[in-house]
């Protein structure tokens, strides 16, 4: 599929090919090198990275990666809110259950001082 | 009607003509602004893609993000074969001539110092990617679908596979440090780029290489020969290896000083 484009001066063929560049070349290069100048138009550099993170240069929709099970980054916590909320709740589960298993008594007090806390903490704002 | 600047390349003046009907990003056919013996190249866009919010929405939509893209790369390109080409990054807008101005008066040193480095030099991708072949360590057809005979039997036949599948990456990774170092022996610089991740590219095999290699474009013919002929060699050498040659492209990954 690649082949490497005419070499010497003028490129004979329109491009839009890219020559024998794949879209995941064309993306790597015009959003993750060039100059990076802020332009008048802010857009925060990291909604970029983040897209090219997670579409590490697909070729598919968003949609159709996830039909493909392309869906990885819905669990990174790095890159997904919900993912991370998984991963403290269960590491709070595990830490529990390990405290639970240690020392029964001690867990059941961890509990119940925290859900007050919760609470006021509810209450304050 | 006004628009936003959108800015795809700064560059030296130069006297050649742009491919015709070029079209870049929006459709708009790019246009030049001189200041201060420096050219950008720009477009002018509709403010209701192009403003901060129209912007971060179609940045999330792929298909516009796909097409952006391609008409970016193609105005870069078309630049890349009458002139050396700065490109900016996706994305980088002004409101109006006046801030382009005072963009490249910020920057106009770091310009000529770039412009004067890259001068007459191209960017060539190479990628090395493993094909995923069948180990040797795997047992043979008739023998895959039998269950081991043991549980010792099973440890025995899966680290015989580990440690194919070990070896394969060792070769493959000291091929494509061969092959990395014979090409920058004929590079002025060089970069390494994280693999692409195959399950996206659509390339088949695991990409062991991501390399991107900074030639004078009098000399690429040169390394154009030399990469066909490690790629024939290659097969003899080590098997089930792939290499592949993209550009020449503007010198993307090579505008920013030394980054590591």
């Amino acid at each position: 599929m690649t082949q490497p484009r005419s070499v010497s001066g003028r490129l004979p063929e329109p491009y839009g090919s890219g020559g024998g560049a794949n879209l995941a070349d064309i993306l790597e290069r015009v959003l993750d090198k060039g100059i990076v100048i802020a332009g008048d138009i802010r857009i925060n550099l990291l909604d970029i990275e983040l897209l090219t993170i997670k579409l590490r240069l697909v070729v598919a929709s968003v949609d159709k990666a996830k039909e493909m099970g392309i869906d990885w980054w819905e669990d990174d916590p790095e890159l997904s809110s919900r993912a991370r909320r998984k991963q403290l709740a269960r590491e709070n589960r595990e830490l529990r259950e390990r405290l639970a298993a240690l020392d029964p008594e001690a867990a059941d007090e961890v509990g119940r001082p925290r859900a007050r806390r919760e609470i006021s903490d509810e209450e304050a704002r | 009607m006004t628009g936003l600047r959108y800015v795809y390349a700064v560059c030296r003046p130069f006297t050649a003509p742009l491919q015709r009907q070029l079209t870049g990003v929006a459709g708009a056919p790019p246009r030049q602004l001189v200041h201060h013996g420096l050219i950008a190249v720009f477009s002018e866009v509709p403010a209701e893609d192009f403003a901060e919010e129209p912007l971060r929405a179609h940045l999330e939509d792929l298909d516009w993000l796909t097409a952006t893209a391609r008409a970016h790369q193609g105005v870069v390109d078309a630049l890349t074969v009458v002139t050396t080409p700065l490109p900016l990054r996706l994305g980088t807008v002004f409101h109006d001539d006046s801030g382009v101005r005072t963009m490249i008066e910020a920057r106009e040193r770091v310009f000529l110092r770039t412009l004067g480095r890259l001068e007459g030099r191209v960017e060539w991708g190479v990628k090395v990617y493993a094909e995923d072949s069948p180990d040797p360590g795997t047992p043979a057809e008739g023998e895959k679908s039998a269950h081991p005979a043991s549980g010792r039997d099973y440890l025995r036949r899966r680290s015989t596979r580990a440690r194919a599948h070990e070896t394969r990456w060792q070769q493959a990774e000291e091929y494509a440090g061969r092959l990395h170092a014979a090409l920058c022996a004929h590079a002025e610089d060089s970069r390494l780029h994280n693999p692409q991740n195959a399950a996206l590219s659509g390339a088949s095999g695991r990409n062991v290489l991501n390399a991107a290699y900074l030639v004078p474009r009098s000399r690429s013919e040169e390394f154009v020969e030399l990469v066909d002929r490690t790629k024939d060699e290659s097969g003899d050498d080590v098997p089930g290896m792939r290499v592949e040659l993209t550009g020449p492209w503007a010198a993307y990954s090579f505008v920013e000083e030394e980054r590591t």
